[in-house]
């Protein structure tokens, strides 16, 4: 699986799927039209300021309340590479793994806003190169893993027509 | 092995018995997707070469969240479901019909002891019928169009033991927003909620759909409302879990001393009884969503509102929870009441909820409303502040244009009855 370096981006705990795209904005089948308004209200200027690939870093329950899928694929039209949480809600965890953007659960961490981060999913890490602090990452179950690896869940379907 | 709710009915899908942690692909009794979701189903599922459904009869399309579509945009997305549905076949629930929660009970989609997979976050809902209920996104949902299966992880459980009796003018809503509080946003991440005792014996299925719904604010992956005293329309075999099942979390609640509870802005476990928050002034009441619109809620603000007009201040919205719950209220003359007092009916949906349309609040705008989460920008705007309360909470507030206690509001009715 691959690696993703960039940017850090972070935000608190509980961040919710309304805050992530708002209900409004989720009826379309356009991901520009949602990369365009991912988190504008938690922060109007994300948006224009994330760069491909960069990071998004969170705290506790990243993606709670509603099962939008619309929401791990507005995060990913942006061009984020990959999101690091304390841990996921649920639903959220499982879209984004089905949609082939990685995520990764670290428990604790200090990375803060601007520093540069890699988070190497095959050696299960997530490193600040800007304090060359290691973070080890949560297993996954190995369904997870090869749903991720096959690039997401309509792939590995297509692959394997049914769960093997 | 003793087992819980949540690992017997998994076990019973899984071909094999099964405990808390292990990863289980099971059997699906039933699907359903609304026009939030199912769109990208359906686009996941023709990319996953999805020839046909695994099997009509158990899959269900629902138009709820923005009904009737507020534009050409949403109305060309309805017409990929209903283009959908007529080749695939599968139930379709139209414009007006109901919200899919609603739907699913009352059409009997979903029963007592079935997996059943939504591609909505209130899927739980279906708990209240001892059905083993889960929210997904529209990729899993497509997935289970194609293969029938889902892979879940088996869920630890938290099991909530509740005593007493609940004193007048307080609702399943009010216990659930308590308990929503208590254990926070992320209490039940991962997790399933048993909800039993003696003061959940009596509920009707309303209430108990109600306490079950709002299992997705603790972020549960599903909430089973012990089915003691649950009547249904067709005979069930209950599922109970046995004694020396391994729970996570034990919790005891008394609801005989609860108040009627309100969650403040901006989330739904920010929970306050109502004394700390009365006399906060309102815009805009809400009556709707997959939490509360069933009739004993249309029936609870009619009793507040009888003979009485709203504030000029305030408008009031109603959005029953289907079509048959508008007609029993047609019938019997409570929505009659409710529209005598100032109140607006619209079409039985989730759009003021979810801020798709009808109901958006202005900015500043303070609302207080019967759905489910409060979140920044939730109703549709981010400047506005949403307040969650009980229908009666609701209606009592609508009456007088502040954050208002019912009980009082519901003890003056009962003396003013007695007077008669």
């Amino acid at each position: 699986m691959s690696i993703a370096f960039g940017i850090a981006h972070v935000y608190g705990d509980n961040v919710d799927t309304d805050r992530i795209i708002p209900g409004k904005y989720t009826k379309t089948l356009d991901l520009s039209d949602l990369a365009q308004h991912v988190l504008e209200d938690l922060d109007p200027e994300f948006s224009s300021r994330v760069r491909p690939g960069d990071i998004l870093v969170a705290g506790d329950n990243f993606g709670a309340g509603s099962s939008r899928e619309q929401a791990p694929l507005a995060i990913k039209a942006a061009g984020v590479s990959a999101v690091v949480a304390n841990y996921f809600a649920r639903i959220f965890y499982r879209n984004a793994i089905n949609i082939g953007l990685p995520v990764v659960e670290v428990g604790r961490h200090e990375i803060q806003t601007g520093h540069e981060v890699e988070v190497d999913l095959n050696k299960g890490l997530v490193i600040d190169h800007t304090t060359d602090r290691v973070y080890p990452a949560t297993q996954m179950p190995q369904v997870m893993v090869q749903i991720l690896q096959a690039g997401g869940l309509v792939n590995y379907l297509r692959e394997h027509g049914d769960y093997v | 092995m003793n087992q819980t709710v949540a690992e017997k009915i998994i076990s019973a899908h899984a071909g094999r018995a099964v405990t808390a942690g292990e990863i289980a692909v099971v059997d699906v009794d039933g699907v359903m997707a609304t026009d939030a979701t199912a769109p990208l189903a359906i686009q996941a599922f023709e990319k996953m070469n999805g020839r046909q459904l695994w099997d009509p009869e158990r899959v269900s399309l629902v138009i709820d969240h923005a009904t009737p579509a507020p534009n050409e945009r949403i109305s060309n997305l309805h017409k990929l479901m209903r283009d959908f549905s007529q080749r695939m076949g599968g139930h379709f629930y139209d414009v007006g019909e109901g919200i899919c929660h609603q739907l699913m009970v009352e059409n009997g989609h979903v029963k007592p002891g079935d997996i059943f997979v939504g591609a909505d976050s209130h899927t739980p809902t279906y708990g209240a019928l001892n059905a083993f209920a889960i929210g997904v996104g529209s990729t899993d949902l497509a997935a289970v169009l194609l293969t029938g299966k889902i892979w879940l992880k088996v869920p630890e459980t938290i099991r909530i033991e509740l005593r007493g009796e609940f004193p007048k003018g307080v609702t399943a809503k009010d216990l659930i927003l308590f308990l929503v509080g208590q254990l926070s946003i992320s209490g039940a991440t991962y997790k399933a909620v048993e909800y039993t005792g003696p003061a959940l014996q009596n509920l009707s299925l309303a209430s108990r759909m109600t306490i079950a719904n709002m299992s997705a604010e603790m972020g549960a992956k599903s909430g089973l409302v012990d089915p003691t005293g649950l009547t249904l329309p067709y005979d069930f075999s209950p599922t109970f879990p046995d004694d020396g099942a391994r729970y996570s979390r034990h919790i005891q609640f008394d609801v005989s001393s609860l108040q009627p509870q309100v969650a403040v802005p901006h989330s739904p476990d920010k929970v306050r009884p109502i004394g700390e928050v009365v006399g906060r002034s309102i815009d805009q009441a809400f009556i709707g969503s997959c939490t509360n619109a069933r009739l004993e809620d249309l029936h609870m603000a009619a009793r507040i509102l009888k003979g009485k007009s709203i504030h000029p201040n305030v408008r009031l919205i109603v959005a029953p929870a289907s079509k048959r719950v508008f007609d029993e209220a047609l019938g019997d003359g409570t929505a009659a009441i409710l529209s005598e007092a100032g109140a607006t009916f619209i079409t039985s949906g989730c759009g003021p909820c979810v801020g798709t349309h009808q109901g958006i609040p202005g900015d500043g705008e303070v609302v207080i409303s019967s759905t489910n989460r409060n979140f920044q920008g939730r109703m549709g705007n981010r400047n506005a502040s949403i307040y969650l309360g009980s229908p009666a909470v609701v209606a009592a507030s609508a009456l007088r244009g502040e954050i208002t206690d019912p009980v009082e509001l519901l003890v003056d009715l009962e003396i003013a009855w007695e007077l008669l």
